[in-house]
């Protein structure tokens, strides 16, 4: 164990003591190959890295859209019918109109082109059960949830990454297993039911936080600037409307954050443990530099890719549990919106919120990737 | 194991560690004095990781000036040696004997007095230079924030001493390379950078740790001339842990062999070279193929 | 002639090392849990002291009593019954669907390793535009447009669940085609179904296994999930995510929800704990090749 070291590639350090250098010369007599980028690659790494994910996360919409394009045409029902509602579908001429404005009546490939055409313009089709065009819902419906799974995201993280190095610094058994435990009953826990339990304990047994909502009845949502009630709130200079959406934020956000706090700290936890055996930690504190200095400007920053990596990850279970969260919160968020839509069959509006959900996701993992350029100078200059 | 211990018979010139002026403090006007040394000494050290006694008793001088050699295989316990000099042995592992810098005790000494030791005193390069800078951090960060540290000099100042060491040890265009990342570098370039690293709070005391096994063989000669020429031009005692009896042989004044935790042999190189009194040494030694490790 | 070939692939065979398994008190912990689950979904209708799908209308939302452990619900059913007789529609669909997803993705992602190419940009395109999406929201739309429905759900579910299985599968069959063991007896004329089945998928096995004990919580929370949300089982199915949206609607009474909800809480919690140290206990090469993922 504690003479254990990576064999350099090539070398001879697993051959007994005294081996021949001769043979190590051998080994290594082949000539390092030349392999790095050139041209464009070489000049601007960092450009065409972010111009290759773009290329990955436009084929992924482009994939979203066409898994959703073959769920809408595999509803055994017609569409004119459930578009329309009975009255309407009765009229042959209605459905007809239905169709050829849709291209219902054109092959499907060409059908395909003439749906993406109609999302290209925001054009989800109307829903059934709100009466409005799906895009305008969405539009509403996408700051609410976003407001609720960036909070959690921000909380859990930083909870999160700070449990995580705490417990892999300490390396004590204790703490090991408690976060392991914990993290498992995190991802075990049916977030609906915590969601509900939560709601029934701090509102309605203990009354600490305000009901179900974005905001209470007797407030008008803030001006509308970026649909975060909290920030619209505070450009509109109205901090009681601020202090009552922070309220009603706490309930919900809080489910999401135990839901996912467990197992951020997990993977944190491990990947500082990864950085704590490597070499370069060990070099830093042999240079007697401070242990604040260590575990701030060399651990964390080692271990930052695999965390980002999670974060990014955790991102999409929240937005999963941001569906079920809301609806028992009554948050009318694209959760809230989705259970009224399946539950109604609407299909045009749950399509809807895949796609969003989807390109959001995408989106993301995106952001991440391009995180992954700024942070690692192994992609950003080769 | 004692009555095969050879010391050296001669008193240990000390005075090679006192004459030399460092010429990075020549150049840094602001650097601290180098300080003089009587070097490293060992005994009686023993460390223990739960059941498994990886050191038993171990004796060992490093004087400054010299070139100390630690030889031994794969868990002979070299390298835990090496590490617990600079209180870096596992959390997990329990100590006792003695280490011996100067008139400090390194056994059993605060976290906080050894960050004082560590890096300005005594230094330490690796094995795998590729693994022993971090990837994510620039070579300027790295060869400047123990210095701003230890020395308190501004980043400036800090960058300047940066440049010259880098010169020091041979890099080219040292001033772009303090920009550079290290995954922008060769092995045996990073390996100068570790060393320009290891070198730049004027360290008296060098732990190197196989400083050349992770290196091309046409590498490794530079790397040993530019360790040699530190301990005679600078004074810095070396202590160098390695399993390569070759490049033991081309640098080291004395040599321990090691083997189960313990020193089985010490003596000179010639001494422990040509005429090896424990059998295990002698075994090391004709496992060479055709001895002319020893030149 | 390939014997020795095969002894030294076998050595690298991936494998669960039952000591450290069962060392591991969460083994055991899960271990019991999922063997009293199963219990009450055999001998589940011995057990129940009332009908779970019949209730009279002057015992709607009753509070826990002797008469009715759970409380009832608020169509007057008794919730322990209701609870007792879930275990009967949740355990064996997730069984199925773990089953169904774990051969799916075994078959394509055995596929996609073996011939690459083609066939493995085909299906782990696929698989990716699975993984755009998180689990929920995709079987949510997938079941939405099928019609809600249990059958319909787990379709759904294991639309979603066996790119995962593909993508371990491909990874693994990757590393182990490419043993000379595996190439030696396709030289001697070993056909492809052979060669898989035979050599490869063998020796790939139990992180497989490993993977779909984690998945199997998976599907029990996707499962009641969409239950939750009114698209899986359709009443009087005492499905336990069903039975938790009864209790959003009357959520002064606490016991309707707490009681199905700790029933998916602990069987989840039983296969994570089973799962993870199975995980620990696989040779640490393969362990990062096993990192199942979140709902």
């Amino acid at each position: 164990m504690p003479e254990q070291r990576k064999p350099p590639a090539g070398s001879a350090s697993t051959d007994p003591p005294g081996s021949a250098p001769e043979n190590v010369a051998v080994i290594d007599a082949t000539t390092p190959q030349d392999d790095r980028p050139r041209g464009l690659r070489a000049r601007h790494p960092l450009l065409v890295y972010i111009v290759v994910r773009l290329g990955v996360s436009v084929l992924l919409i482009l994939g979203v859209t066409l898994i959703t394009f073959i769920l809408t045409n595999l509803v055994p029902s017609n569409p004119a019918a459930s578009a329309l509602g009975e009255r309407a579908s009765s009229d042959p001429a209605a459905v007809a109109a239905f169709n050829a404005k849709y291209g219902l009546d054109k092959p499907l490939p060409q059908q395909y082109v003439i749906y993406l055409s109609r999302l290209a313009q925001l054009d989800f089709g109307d829903s059934t059960q709100t009466h409005n065009p799906v895009a305008k819902d969405l539009g509403s419906a996408f700051p609410a949830t976003a407001e609720l799974a960036l909070t959690a995201l921000t909380i859990a993280s930083v909870l999160g990454v700070g449990l995580g190095l705490w417990a892999a610094l300490r390396q004590r058994k204790f703490v090991d297993q408690a976060v392991r435990v914990v993290s498992i009953i995190g991802i075990s826990t049916p977030t609906f039911w915590l969601a509900l339990i939560v709601y029934y304990l701090f509102f309605y047994k203990l009354g600490w936080f305000p009901s179900s909502g974005r905001l209470d009845p007797q407030f008008n949502p803030p001006k509308d600037h970026t649909g975060f009630y909290t920030i619209d709130a505070l450009i509109a200079g109205r901090p009681k409307v601020f202090w009552n959406a922070v309220g009603h934020l706490i309930l919900p956000a809080s489910v999401l954050v135990l839901y996912t706090v467990g197992l951020l700290a997990r993977f944190a936890r491990t990947a500082v443990l990864d950085v704590l055996g490597s070499d370069y930690i060990t070099a830093a504190r042999a240079k007697g530099l401070s242990a604040r200095r260590v575990t701030f400007g060399y651990i964390l920053r080692g271990a930052l890719l695999p965390i980002l990596t999670v974060v990014g990850l955790t991102f999409g279970s929240l937005l999963s549990g941001a569906v079920l969260t809301e609806t028992v919160f009554a948050w009318n968020g694209l959760g809230q919106y989705a259970f009224k839509a399946a539950t109604t069959l609407d299909l045009q509006a749950i399509m809807g919120v895949g796609i969003v959900v989807g390109v959001t996701y995408i989106a993301i993992n995106f952001v991440v990737d391009l995180l992954y350029g700024v942070i690692d100078p192994r992609v950003r200059n080769r | 194991m004692s009555e095969s211990q050879q010391f050296p018979g001669a008193p240990i010139d000390l005075d090679k560690g006192v004459v030399t002026v460092s010429p990075a403090t020549a150049t840094s006007s602001t650097a601290a004095p180098a300080c003089a040394t009587d070097g490293i000494r060992i005994s009686g050290l023993r460390l223990k990781i739960g059941t498994a006694q990886i050191l038993d008793g171990v004796d060992l001088v490093a004087p400054a000036g010299q070139v100390t050699g630690v030889a031994g295989e794969s868990g002979s316990g070299k390298t835990m040696t090496g590490m617990t000099i600079l209180g870096l042995q596992p959390p997990t592992a329990q100590v006792s004997g003695s280490i011996r810098y100067d008139d400090r005790e390194l056994v059993g000494l605060r976290e906080r007095e050894l960050n004082k030791l560590r890096g300005k005193h005594i230094a330490a390069i690796f094995q795998d230079p590729t693994a022993s800078l971090h990837p994510m951090l620039s070579i300027g960060t790295q060869l400047t924030d123990h210095v701003r540290h230890h020395l308190k000099l501004s980043r400036r100042e800090a960058r300047e001493r940066a440049t010259e060491l880098l010169e020091k040890v041979r890099v080219p265009e040292p001033r772009a390379a303090l920009g550079k990342y290290p995954h922008q570098f060769s092995g045996g370039q990073l390996q100068r950078v570790a060393i320009a690293s290891a070198l730049a709070c004027d360290p008296r005391m060098l732990i190197a740790d196989e400083p050349t096994t992770a290196l091309d063989v046409t590498v490794q000669a530079g790397i040993l001339r530019l360790l040699r020429g530190l301990c005679d031009d600078l004074g810095i005692g070396i202590i160098l842990v390695t399993h390569d009896l070759a490049v033991m042989s081309s640098l080291a004044d004395t040599i321990a062999v090691m083997r189960h935790g313990k020193v089985v042999e010490f003596g000179s190189r010639y001494d422990v070279i040509r005429t090896p009194q424990h059998p295990y040494t002698r075994s090391l030694i004709d496992s060479l193929p055709d001895h002319q490790g020893v030149r | 002639m390939t014997e020795p070939l095969k002894a030294e692939f076998v050595a690298k065979r991936q494998l669960i090392r039952w000591p450290v398994a069962w060392r591991q008190p969460l083994t055991m912990i899960g271990l019991v849990i999922v063997a009293i689950w199963l219990v009450v979904a055999v001998f589940g209708v011995l057990l129940e002291p009332h009908d779970p799908l019949v209730g009279a209308t002057p015992d709607r939302l009753l509070a826990p009593s002797a008469e009715h452990l759970f409380g009832t619900d608020s169509l007057g059913r008794d919730v322990l019954s209701r609870v007792i007789a879930g275990a009967r529609v949740t355990l064996p669909l997730s069984i199925l669907l773990v089953v169904l997803s774990m051969v799916i993705g075994t078959v394509l992602g055995a596929l996609a390793g073996y011939f690459g190419k083609a066939v493995d940009e085909i299906i782990m395109r696929i698989a990716d535009l699975v993984f755009a999406f998180p689990t929920i929201i995709l079987a949510m739309v997938v079941t939405a447009a099928l019609g809600p429905g249990l059958e319909n759900a787990v379709l759904a579910i294991l639309l979603v669940s066996w790119p995962q299985y593909a993508r371990v599968t491909r990874s693994l069959v990757l590393g182990a085609r490419n043993s000379e063991y595996v190439i030696a007896n396709r030289l001697l004329g070993v056909g492809v179904v052979r060669s898989l089945t035979r050599d490869i998928l063998p020796n790939i096995a139990a992180p497989i296994l490993v993977l779909a004990t984690l998945d199997f919580g998976n599907a029990v929370l996707l499962l009641s999930g969409l239950s939750f949300l009114g698209l899986g089982s359709v009443p009087p199915t005492p499905e336990w995510g069903a039975m938790v949206s009864d209790g959003v609607a009357n959520f002064d009474s606490w016991w309707i929800a707490t009681f199905p909800g700790l029933a998916i809480l602990t069987i989840v919690m039983a296969f994570n704990f089973l799962g993870d140290s199975l995980r620990d206990a696989l040779d640490p090469r393969s362990r990062r090749a096993t990192t199942g993922r979140a709902v």
